[in-house]
């Protein structure tokens, strides 16, 4: 068997009698040649290093740049204020999200998911929740089951793909995440998925000098809070017109056509904003020194 | 595809490819020396050169010099770490035809006398590739347990390894041979599914016809977490 596309793991469903996550899990059990009870020890581990990344963030931590750092403790306090318009939950997920990218981009330790620039977006829905052990393993096995699929069909690397193909992979993997621990069938996982990534489609990766800093830790919040839009859609019944490997495809011919420029080159976009390029003149002036 | 490649690794950031995977380059570069690394100059090329000190490429590949593993919490204070062990290191820029754009270059010389001249490049995702031992060309990833064996090339040394890996039960997943000249120095790399035990690999080091071994122990299976700080 293999992850190549959302239909097979359905199909898998069916035939097996099976929840999303648990065909991801046997798929892990037969591709590694391990047993269930390892596979799973390995997720949670996975997890922890998860919420040890969560825990050890204090804000102080700066960028080697010095261009990012301290906004997820400045929107942790905004919540805590209680000044913010969105309800406890995805404010909650927003400082999640910058907190994480933030200690990405600060040299401390994370989890890439499914790259290291996207690596704020699963924690971020996920970590806010009070999750038990079998939710835990439902968000995980789904979450990278989704990944291997859109790795298999289209791409998870900004310098391929573009954003779309790293936020977008990330957002669509939280999402179905969060449609599996609400109870969603496999076909409200793929509505989720599709509807995620689908609204990302066509975001370039511009980051300004080349660095992971801006604008990825931003963009880890839309990745996060439009995977919540899109669980939340999926659990209200409402479809994707297209169907959830037609979007993966699409997302795939999307990124191959996308400009070098808009690939991880630093040469358009933010990156090629007159502030982008003075970042990068001002980078290259340290470099020769 | 492997699930923990979608959910993983576990690392220090900010990049996979500019930060893991140099971190793995160090740390290759200081199995395949065999001692501890005294002096190392260190050469990047492309986008190593380029956004290598913003991504921590050279604190990643010096910290893996000194063996830090890429979610090592000491990876950003790898110089003043270098200071303290006593590894001199330099970092400079060089230009490589052909070679892929993340490629580093680490010409390092190791207690005891050793020395080795290493190029790798990292691939994404914090996969990398050796392409350059002393001058000759290989390529293997350390994705296997890695047997890298320096001998006289003379008939019959490639077969009494790989004759006594096979009754040591250890699986040859993939091997190459090179030399320099018929009857010359020759290097075997040897890559193999089970790994290997010290005295194991202190046996073949004592075979007729071997100058040198090293090996390279596949990361393990786990999280790597034992670094916990
Ligand atoms: S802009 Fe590029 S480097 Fe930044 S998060 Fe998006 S894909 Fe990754």
């Amino acid at each position: 068997m293999a992850l190549n596309s959302m239909r097979e793991i359905f199909d898998q469903m069916a035939e097996q009698r099976l929840a999303f996550w648990e065909v991801v899990l046997a798929y892990d059990v037969d591709e590694r040649q391990v047993s269930p009870e390892e596979s799973k020890a390995k997720i949670l581990l996975t997890w922890q290093a998860m919420r040890d990344a969560a825990d050890a963030y204090t804000g102080q931590r700066r960028s080697l740049s010095g261009l990012v750092g301290g906004d997820g403790m400045k929107m942790r306090q905004y919540n805590l204020r209680g000044e913010s318009m969105l309800g406890e939950y995805v404010s909650a997920v927003i400082a999640e999200a910058l907190s994480m990218a933030e200690s990405n981009a600060c040299m401390c330790r994370i989890v890439a998911a499914p790259t290291a620039g996207a690596c704020g977006v699963l924690p971020a829905v996920l970590l806010p929740l009070d999750l038990n052990q079998r939710q835990i393993l439902e968000a995980l096995y789904t979450a990278s089951g989704i990944g291997a699929v859109i790795a298999a069909r289209a791409s998870i690397a900004g310098a391929e793909g573009g954003c779309q193909a790293e936020i977008g992979t990330a957002s669509a993997m939280a999402a179905g995440a969060l449609v599996a621990i609400r109870g969603g069938s496999g076909e409200q996982i793929g509505h989720a998925v599709a509807m995620a990534l689908k609204n990302l489609m066509g975001l370039v990766c511009d980051p300004v000098a080349g660095l992971v800093e801006v604008p990825c830790v931003k963009r880890n919040v839309i990745g996060a809070v439009n995977a919540v839009s899109a669980a939340d859609m999926a659990m209200a019944g409402i479809q994707s017109r297209i169907p959830v490997d037609e979007v993966i495809e699409a997302m795939g011919q999307v990124g191959r056509r996308m400009p070098v420029e808009f690939r991880e080159t630093a040469l358009g976009g933010l990156a090629n904003t007159p502030t982008g390029r003075a970042v990068k003149e001002r980078m290259q002036a340290a470099r020769k020194r | 595809m492997d699930i923990f490649d979608i959910l993983g690794p576990v690392m220090v950031g900010p990049s996979s490819s500019h930060t893991a995977g140099a971190a793995r380059i160090g740390f290759m570069a200081r199995t395949l020396l065999g001692s501890r690394p005294l002096t190392a100059r260190i050469h990047l090329h492309g986008s190593f050169a380029e956004t290598g000190a913003g991504h921590g490429t050279d604190r990643a590949l010096v910290g893996g010099l000194l063996g830090m593993k890429p979610d090592d919490l000491r990876i950003p204070f790898a110089f003043e770490e270098a200071k303290k062990q006593g590894l001199d290191y330099t970092i400079d820029e060089i230009e490589l035809p052909d070679a892929h754009p993340n490629t580093a270059v680490i010409d390092v010389d190791g207690e005891g006398g050793t020395h080795l001249l290493m190029q790798a490049s990292s691939l994404g995702g914090g996969r990398i590739m050796v392409n350059k031992l002393d001058g000759i060309d290989v390529n293997f990833t350390g994705a296997y347990n890695t047997l890298v064996i320096h001998n006289q090339d003379e008939n019959g040394a490639v077969a009494m390894v790989t004759g006594l890996l096979n009754q040591l039960g250890v699986n040859v997943a993939n091997m190459t041979l090179c030399r320099r000249k018929r009857g010359g120095d020759a290097l075997m790399v040897i890559e193999t599914d089970q790994h290997l035990l010290l005295h194991q690999v202190d046996f073949l080091r004592h075979l007729e016809g071997i100058l040198s071994i090293t090996y390279y122990d596949k990361e393990d299976d786990d999280d790597g977490s034992q670094f916990d700080a």
